[in-house]
This record gives C-alpha cells, structure tokens and sequence, in this order.
C-alpha cells in the first residue's frame, strides 16, 4: 500500500477514518486539590485506517495506544484535534449525531468477562445492539442472532448459557459476533487475544481475519504481541509516550525497521527458535519508560536511545521534537537520524544471519 | 549436561497434588517428573491450567490448605524435602531455593521498605549482624542492576516500576545464595523491553552462581531465549521434555507441535492462515484414562483413548529427549511453518 502519511491529498485513497494532531490531556489534582500538571496521553497524533486494512497498533504499556482507540472510537474527547470519519469531523458531534454514528464502530475488549453482563445469557447481551438500533423486525433479529453465533463457530446451545460458563475463548467469539451484529466498519480491538493461550488465539485469529474480509470491515487492532501484529495487519504504527514514531507497511517494518525505538522494540521480543535466538544480536535498552508527568525535551525517545548515543548524543535530539517525515513509499517516521538508524539495523540484521 | 542421573540440584519424580472440590477430586499435578542440574535452566512451558505454576508452588511447600501433596518425592541435593516439617522447610524456603512470581507487587509488603524486606530474608537465614545485612543488600541490589544508596533502601514498592520491582524480587530471591531458583511467569507482567532485560539478568546469575533455574512460563519465545531444557505440560503432566534444540526441532508430541506452530513470530517464514489446535484445554480430573490430549490430536491411534502413554525415549533421538505418546512423531517441524528453521535464508534478512 502507498499511502503518504504526511497531509494526505484527500483523492484517490481517502481513509475511513482518521485522527488528526490529536491531543488528549487528563487533568489531575493532588490529594490536597491542588492542580496538578495535566497527564499527556496523547501529543499530536494522526493515524489513518483505510477501508479494508488492519492496522496494527503497537507499543508498550502507557504510551497511549489504548486511548487512541479510544478516540478512534468517540469514547474519549480529545484536548484538540479532529477525528475524521467517513469524510466527516465527528469529535464533536452531540449525543442524537453520535448515536448514528456508532453502530459503524465497535470495540473488542481483552477480557470478555468482563464485558459482558453476568447475570444475562450472552443470547441476550448479543442481540441488544439489534434491539437498541431497531434493525429489522425483532423475528428477523433472533434469525440474525443464530446467523452471528455461527460465524464464529458455536451454536445455538451457547447463547442460553452465561458468561461464566463459557470458556475464555468461547466467550471472546461471542464478543468478537457482537462487534460484528451491526455491520460495522471499523473495529477496534484492543489486546482483543492477548488473554487467550496460544492454542486458543491462533483459532481467533484465524476467526478475525475471515470475518474482516466477508465483512469488508477495518480494524485497528491494538497489541503488544508483535508476532500477532505480523500476523494479522498489513501496516503496523508504533506509538511511544503518546507519540507517533513510525508507520510502516508490514514488510518493511519487520524486515527494516527505521526508528530505533522499533528496532529495539523488535529486537526485544523472543522468537520461539532457539538457533535464531542464539544468533540474534539483541539490543537491551538501558532505563525505563520515563515518567510521562516529566516530559523529555526534543525526542521523547532520546534519553534511552542507543542511536543517539552511537552518533554521539547530538543535540538535535533533546532540542527538537522531530516529525514524522516520510522516508520511503507509505513508511513514515519521527527521527532525526533514521538513516543512521537504518544503516546500524542493516549491520545488526547482518550479524544475525551468520550461519551456525 | 546429564538429564536425570545423580548431582541434580532438583529432582521432582511422580509428584502428584489433588485438590479437593464441591464437585469431587481434581489432580492438577499429575505424576510429573523433572531434574536440574546445577547451572541449568530447565522451563515448564504450558497453557493455563496444565499445572505448571501448582508444581512450581509444590515444590516450594507452598500450595493452598485444599490442594494436597499425595504422592511421589522432591529431592533438593538429595535430601527428600516432602518429609520435611514446616520448621525444616522454612529454613530450605528463601535459602536454599528462591521463588519469584509473576506479580511482584502481591508478592512484596506494601508497607515494609526495600531494605526491609530484603534485609528480612538475610537475617532470618544467615543471622548476619544488622550492618552486614545492610551492606550485603546493598551488594545484592548492585548485582541485580539496581544500585542503590543506603537512604533509597528506605523506598516503598510503590515507589518503583515494575521493571524495578521485579529486581527487587530477584535481589530477595537470590540474597541467601540458593542452589535452586523457581521463576513463576517473572516477566509475563513486563513490557518486552523490560523483559529482555530481566532474562539477561536471570541467565547472567544462574550461570555466576552456578544455580539451577526452573523458569515457569506460557511463551514459548522466553523458553527459545533462555531455556537449556524444556518440560512442556499439558493437563497436569509432563508429556515432553528435552533439550531446547531437540525439542523446537524436532519434537515428538502432536501438542509441542501444534503449540509451535500457533505461535506468529517476528521473523521467519509466515503462514496465511495459522497452524491452530482444536478444540479447548481439558478440565482436570483425577482418574481419567487414556491420553489426555486424545481429544485434540490429529495424531491419535486406537490405544489413545484407553492407555495413558508415559515418558519415553523417542526412536532415533537423543536418550534426554523423551515424550508421551503413542504415536511419537519423529520428522523435523513443516517447512514454511513459523517455527521451521532447518530451511534458512528466509530469516537473515529479519532483525
């Protein structure tokens, strides 16, 4: 896919939705109500889902890819920016335009448990998006009801019993039919198989992938499981401390990662070969998660970056937030030294694959 | 490296727990056997409910009051520990074996300081006097990449990351110098960035100390990383274990195949559609016959549904290689498959 990211000319490939130099800030007090320095979950974020694709939306725990969904979703305001979708500003739509918009868009959550109501049969919690929308006469609804829960491979039998007695991955099929009752076409799904054990989460996979096409739906599917986001998307965006730093098309993301926030992100994660593993040139990044109350001038990334420290520490990095600025067809990232960064990964991807 | 001979730092043969329901007897722990050796690193990789983490915790003596110890033996060097009484096995717990856990914030006292509590574990074993126990923690703090000042000891849990928290749990474990050292899931609570971090840690300590290291874990990517041997458990027992190269390469259970091949990977070959087992994990009951995974193989035979296989030699493998199973397969993993890795070139351009 060739999307320029940077101010897309809204022709050929217009997306489905889009957010737009999103700010999200929480207010907060201390425990004395004193103000305290708002929280930055999101600092100017543009993400755009095309019709038909998955995108994939990774990065580690706080770094605001739960609260762009949210966004996405018009579950939370935003500080400033837009939320485009289908070609119409819906950030600020009141409660009577919100309500038209939302059968378009739905939400997976990771724990079905917990999103589902315990004391009602998961017939009922199914068929209560129809009810609530009026779609079709409600004979036609139980016939739709019926259809939904075979899609996802259960039975009729299954929507007489209550969450607690289906399995994890029962219940989250039975989620996954309920985001699908509208006929929706977007979908976020937020850590949606990262409760389910291996076994279970191919099996749902496999689900989602099938339904999104007969659907034709888009989904934003939020993970920390890199493997799943190979799998699954066909663009990946990583996020970090409420920021952009790269987009990429799937290929080129996993084979020449350009941020060295995704590189190391990349390098992180094990791969289930002990030879490749053995052989693998692993980067540690040294130092945490800064705290998001103090925010880094220039790159948020610059006080645990290896590249920086490599070229030198430059002052580019801690004086100058940089932008995400294309640097090949639909790949997008926010460094001032990708190309020093690419170069090294080049180096690293060599020593990786001497043969044993 | 021997599998099962003399010289374990741990051996665990036919433990078996039960539990008692409202429902009748379960038996998460059914017959396992397992031996490390001092320096290595055995995992116990399965899916929730296949009894990896009570083992762990049976090791340890620690179960809940409804779930019994009823059979077989753990030897810690040699010294059978399940005869123990509770005095005995307080002064082996924290000193001779360590133990973290996957949340280390329910496992560390939200209202003790850092240098409590692991002050507490020294001088509750070693009775060192209150200013070595203060400089020895500090020493264990450093080794586990965490210097700290004699003022910061005075932190609160609350106080520190995750990433940060989980060393202080590793610096209590390790703060007695065990012979063994049980890791239940210690990084399933971590970012991966975290998490590479602290497995460096663990396999850079087990290897200094020369400390047997039994990892608990879901994911097979920490088991390829960190593991020198691999017992995979599928309802309440063991039914493979091996070498790690021997067992991702060729492994002779249909289960350790088919959970080798659900996992997407990061680099490697990809497949359109993923490899999934069907079916669901079994529930747990004591006394059932045949082979528990017969439902879900596509491997099965006649005798799957009657026999329960126990572990054994595969045919043409190593003696430390063994499975349970009737119809061991004896081919290396599919090419194109995820975790097929005897067909390179694919990978080298992956980072």
């Amino acid at each position: 896919m060739s999307i320029p990211h940077d101010h897309p000319p809204m022709t050929a490939a217009e997306p489905l939705t889009a957010g737009r130099d999103i700010h999200v800030h929480f207010a907060r007090r201390s425990l004395l109500g004193r103000s305290a320095p708002a929280a930055r979950a999101l600092n100017g974020v543009d993400l755009d889902v095309f019709r038909g694709e998955t995108v994939g939306l990774v990065g580690e725990s706080g770094c605001g890819k739960s609260t762009l969904g949210r966004v996405m979703l018009l579950l939370q305001k935003v500080t400033s920016g837009r939320v485009i979708f289908q070609n119409r500003d819906v950030a600020g739509l009141d409660r009577r335009e919100l309500r038209k918009v939302r059968p378009h868009m739905q939400l997976v959550h990771q724990d079905p448990y917990s999103s589902f109501d315990p004391r009602k049969p998961v017939g009922f919690s199914l068929r209560e998006p129809l009810d609530i929308h009026e779609i079709g006469d409600p004979h036609s609804r139980t016939q739709l009801v019926q259809r939904l829960i075979a899609e996802v491979g259960l039975n009729e039998r299954h929507l007489d019993r209550f969450p607690h007695e289906l399995s994890g991955g029962q219940l989250q099929r039975v989620s996954i039919a309920r985001a699908f009752a509208l006929n929706p076409k977007l979908i976020v799904l937020d850590e949606a198989v990262s409760a389910l054990d291996v076994s279970v989460r191919a099996q749902i996979l496999n689900l989602l992938v099938r339904l999104r096409a007969e659907h034709d739906s888009s989904y934003l599917f939020i993970s920390h499981d890199l493997g799943v986001v190979r799998h699954i998307a066909q663009r990946v965006v990583v996020m970090y401390l409420g920021r952009v730093m790269e987009v990429a098309p799937k290929e080129q993301f996993f084979s020449g990662p350009a941020h060295p926030y995704s590189q190391a992100l990349l390098s992180a994660v094990p791969i289930a070969n002990p030879v490749l593993e053995r052989r693998r040139e692993r980067i540690v990044l040294a130092g945490e998660l800064p705290d998001p109350d103090k925010p880094v001038s220039g790159c948020p990334f610059n006080p645990r970056c290896f590249v920086r420290a490599a070229l030198g520490n430059p002052d580019k990095c801690t004086t100058q937030t940089p932008v995400l600025h294309q640097i090949a067809s639909g790949h997008t990232v926010a460094c001032h030294f990708a190309d020093a960064a690419q170069a090294g990964a080049e180096q690293l991807t060599r020593i990786g694959a001497v043969q044993p | 490296m021997t599998a099962n001979g003399s010289g374990a730092a741990l051996e665990v043969s036919d433990l078996v727990v039960q539990i008692q329901t409202s429902s009748g007897v379960i038996q998460p722990v059914n017959a396992v056997n397992f031996a490390v050796q001092p320096g290595e690193t055995l995992c116990i990789v399965g899916e929730s409910g296949c009894g990896k983490s009570t083992t762990a915790l049976a090791v340890m003596r620690l179960l809940a009051d409804q779930a019994r110890i009823t059979g077989g033996s753990v030897r810690l060097a040699g010294r059978e520990l399940l005869t123990l009484n509770s005095r005995e096995m307080e002064d082996v717990r924290g000193k001779e074996i360590g133990m973290i856990f996957q949340n280390p914030m329910s496992s560390l006292n939200p209202v003790l300081t850092i240098g409590d509590q692991i002050g507490e574990a020294l001088s509750r074993h070693t009775g060192l006097r209150r200013q070595d126990v203060i400089d020895r923690t500090l020493e264990v703090l450093s080794t586990v990449g965490l210097p700290m000042t004699r003022r910061r000891l005075g932190a609160y849990p609350h106080q520190l990351s995750g990433g940060m928290r989980q060393r202080v749990m590793i610096a209590m474990a390790l703060s007695c110098n065990p012979s063994v050292l049980i890791a239940d899931e210690p990084t399933t609570a971590l970012d991966v960035t975290i998490q590479a971090q602290i497995l460096e840690l663990l396999r850079e300590q087990a290897a200094d100390r020369d400390m047997a290291l039994v990892l608990v874990t879901h994911d097979l990517g920490v088991v390829a990383q960190i593991a020198d041997r691999v017992a995979v458990m599928y309802s309440g027992r063991v039914v493979e274990e091996g070498p790690v190269d021997d067992l991702f390469a060729r492994p002779a259970h249909p289960y350790t195949r088919g959970l080798l091949q659900c996992v997407p990977n990061v680099a490697g070959p990809t497949a359109e559609t993923l490899y999934a087992i069907p079916g669901e994990p079994p529930e747990m009951r004591a006394g059932a016959a045949g082979c528990p995974f017969e439902p879900r193989c596509s491997a099965r035979v006649a005798r799957c549904k009657t026999d329960d296989p126990a572990l054994e030699v595969i045919d043409g493998a190593r003696r430390s290689h063994r499975a349970a199973c009737w119809s061991k397969q004896t081919t290396p993993l599919v090419a194109g498959r995820p975790t097929d890795y005897t067909a390179d070139g694919s990978g080298s351009k992956q980072l």
